[in-house]
């Protein structure tokens, strides 16, 4: 293993991040406030407790998945496709790295940052509502399996966007939307029967619920469900960032 | 001695159906420096990035030190650095950032001296805090050769380094070129710039259309396929060239002053003396006399053309 040069990586990505800390940190600060003030004060007042769970302190854990799915994804295909649109590709392409130290760099560094600003968002909400975590190993577990999963799933899009339109593609059209309907702000019990069997057809609801159970100890499908659903998506952006590699599909020609 | 790379029997075929290499093999020699010259689209660039890893090629192999460049690419490319074509440069980066990023990159523990060394090697020294877009053109293509030597490679690519450089920076760029040549890096280049493989290499080789169509040593190739040319200024202009001149290889410029003679050193003859004994027996009496070598671009052009 090439350790030095997965170091490079990681820390090239994690100086980036800390260069544009007002975006990377305070963004993410100000928005789950807003989603606070309005989802929580505002309407959260004259909602009932969902699952004997205060409304303010219930969207805290779809909160925190809503940024950690947006940063992974951004983070990682950003991370991947600046260098390929700025040529500076060229050093990793001819540099002794395997593939694999590679991923864990870049999809390291995108992990850790969309953690640190789901952390940031935990703490903000602590100072909103009272905060208890019934299973904070599996808080962490889960956050980590999701930050690793996606940041994957964005480093696939790196790699096959073309252009600065494309990498926004995916995220806009496909994981905001899954995320707002995968039950950040609402149990999918609250749904009517036909939209609650459509959404289990949606992966961001497992990742919601099971995340919730981790603060909650309740949740909309099994905490089994959710982990083996987390697993297979894993599995599924491990094989797409294989499959890339050794095809070298729009890397190298 | 064993070559420091051998290509052998190297083709790519690009998912277009451009056939940018054909067939190439090459040896290249430890510590030489060696110019790939040949017009734009030749496959130039295709040649570096293989051996470098960018590009994969379609067939043949490539070793570098003995390791192939594909399966044993670890330790192939721990010897190889690239100076790309391109000023690729991540702009936000400050100089000593970047460089330290490479030397990372190849598998080296941190070493801020060796970093310092070919920073003030390149004076690029008093720039090592500033961002690579605050950088003069030339400025970003010395670190970028900077970056290329982070990781004390034994052998360098770089690929047409002086193209769009200023006259004074090409000079550094060969003086450093030497001297690293002086510490025992082989060095390729690419270049269009035939005056460039003349004033640098030990060896050149021509590519065309994915061919390589030359390897000789500067030297010999200057020599073997140096023509020259004798320039007769005459006492009087002539007219017409005269019969009595027909068989020797001569043009009148225009306004008849001056007689051209066009004759190949590495002939057995070169055939003045006929020529000057033909002159006398035709009268002609010319003032003045000069000779000239034709540089490796008239080589080079002569070359291209005749394959063609």
């Amino acid at each position: 293993m090439n350790w030095y040069a997965v170091r490079a990586i990681y820390g090239f990505e994690m100086a980036r991040f800390w260069r544009t800390a007002l975006q990377s940190i305070v963004a993410p600060v100000i928005a789950t406030s807003l989603y606070f003030v309005v989802f929580g004060a505002a309407i959260g007042s004259r909602v009932a407790a969902v699952d004997g769970v205060a409304y303010g302190a219930f969207i805290v854990p779809g909160l925190m998945m809503l940024s950690l799915l947006t940063q992974s994804i951004a983070n990682a295909s950003f991370g991947i496709y600046f260098p390929r649109f700025a040529g500076t590709i060229y050093e990793i392409l001819s540099a002794p790295v395997s593939p694999l130290e590679i991923v864990l760099g870049y999809v390291g560094a995108a992990a850790s940052k969309s953690i640190l600003i789901a952390l940031i968002i935990l703490a903000t909400a602590a100072l909103f509502v009272p905060l208890h975590i019934e299973h904070p190993v599996a808080m962490v577990l889960f956050l980590l399996l999701t930050a690793v999963t996606f940041s994957l799933f964005g480093f696939l899009i790196g790699l096959w966007a073309d252009g600065f339109e494309r990498l926004q593609l995916v995220p806009l059209l496909v994981v905001t939307p899954l995320t707002f309907l995968g039950g950040s702000f609402y149990a999918i019990e609250m749904l009517p029967p036909f939209w609650r069997g459509m959404s289990l057809a949606n992966p961001v609801v497992y990742l919601i619920s099971g995340f919730r159970w981790a603060f909650f100890g309740t949740s909309d499908v099994g905490i089994g469900v959710s982990v083996a659903m987390a697993l297979v998506f894993l599995v599924l952006c491990l094989a797409g960032v294989t499959w890339i590699f050794r095809t070298g599909y729009r890397l190298k020609s | 001695m064993q070559p420091i790379i051998s290509i052998q029997d190297l083709s790519k075929v690009y998912a277009s159906g451009l056939k940018a290499l054909d067939g190439i093999d090459l040896d290249i020699r430890e510590g030489e420096i060696f110019a790939l010259l040949g017009p734009n689209g030749a496959g130039k660039t295709t040649l570096i990035s293989i051996v470098c890893g960018i590009v994969t090629a379609s067939a043949g192999r490539v070793l570098a030190g003995g390791h192939d460049i594909a399966s044993d690419y670890r330790h192939a490319r721990r010897l190889i650095g690239l100076v790309p074509q391109e000023l690729t440069t991540d702009a936000f980066e400050t100089v000593w950032a970047t460089t330290t990023f490479s030397r990372g990159l190849y598998g080296l523990r941190p070493d801020p001296a060796h970093i310092e060394r070919v920073l003030r090697d390149l004076s690029l020294w008093e720039k090592r805090d500033s961002r690579m877009m605050t950088l003069s053109g030339g400025m970003k293509r010395r670190v970028l050769i900077a970056k290329a030597l982070a990781h004390e490679p034994r052998i360098l690519f770089l690929d047409e380094p002086t193209a769009g450089v200023d006259v004074e920076l090409r000079r550094d760029m060969w003086r450093l070129v030497r001297s690293l040549r002086d510490t025992g890096v082989t060095i390729i280049l690419t270049t269009h710039y035939i005056e460039e493989a003349e004033e640098m290499a030990d060896r050149v080789g021509v590519i065309r259309k994915g061919r390589i169509i030359l390897v000789e040593e500067k030297a010999e190739l200057m020599r073997k396929l140096g023509k020259k040319q004798m320039t007769l200024n005459l006492q009087e202009p002539l007219a017409a060239l005269p019969e009595a001149l027909a068989r020797h290889d001569l043009t009148l410029k225009p306004g008849g002053q001056d007689l051209v003679y066009t004759y190949d050193t590495k002939g057995e003859r070169t055939g003045i003396t006929g020529l000057l004994a033909d002159l006398a027996a035709a009268g002609i009496r010319f003032r003045d006399l000069q000779t000239s070598q034709s540089s490796l671009e008239e080589i080079f052009v002569d070359l291209v053309k005749e394959r063609a």
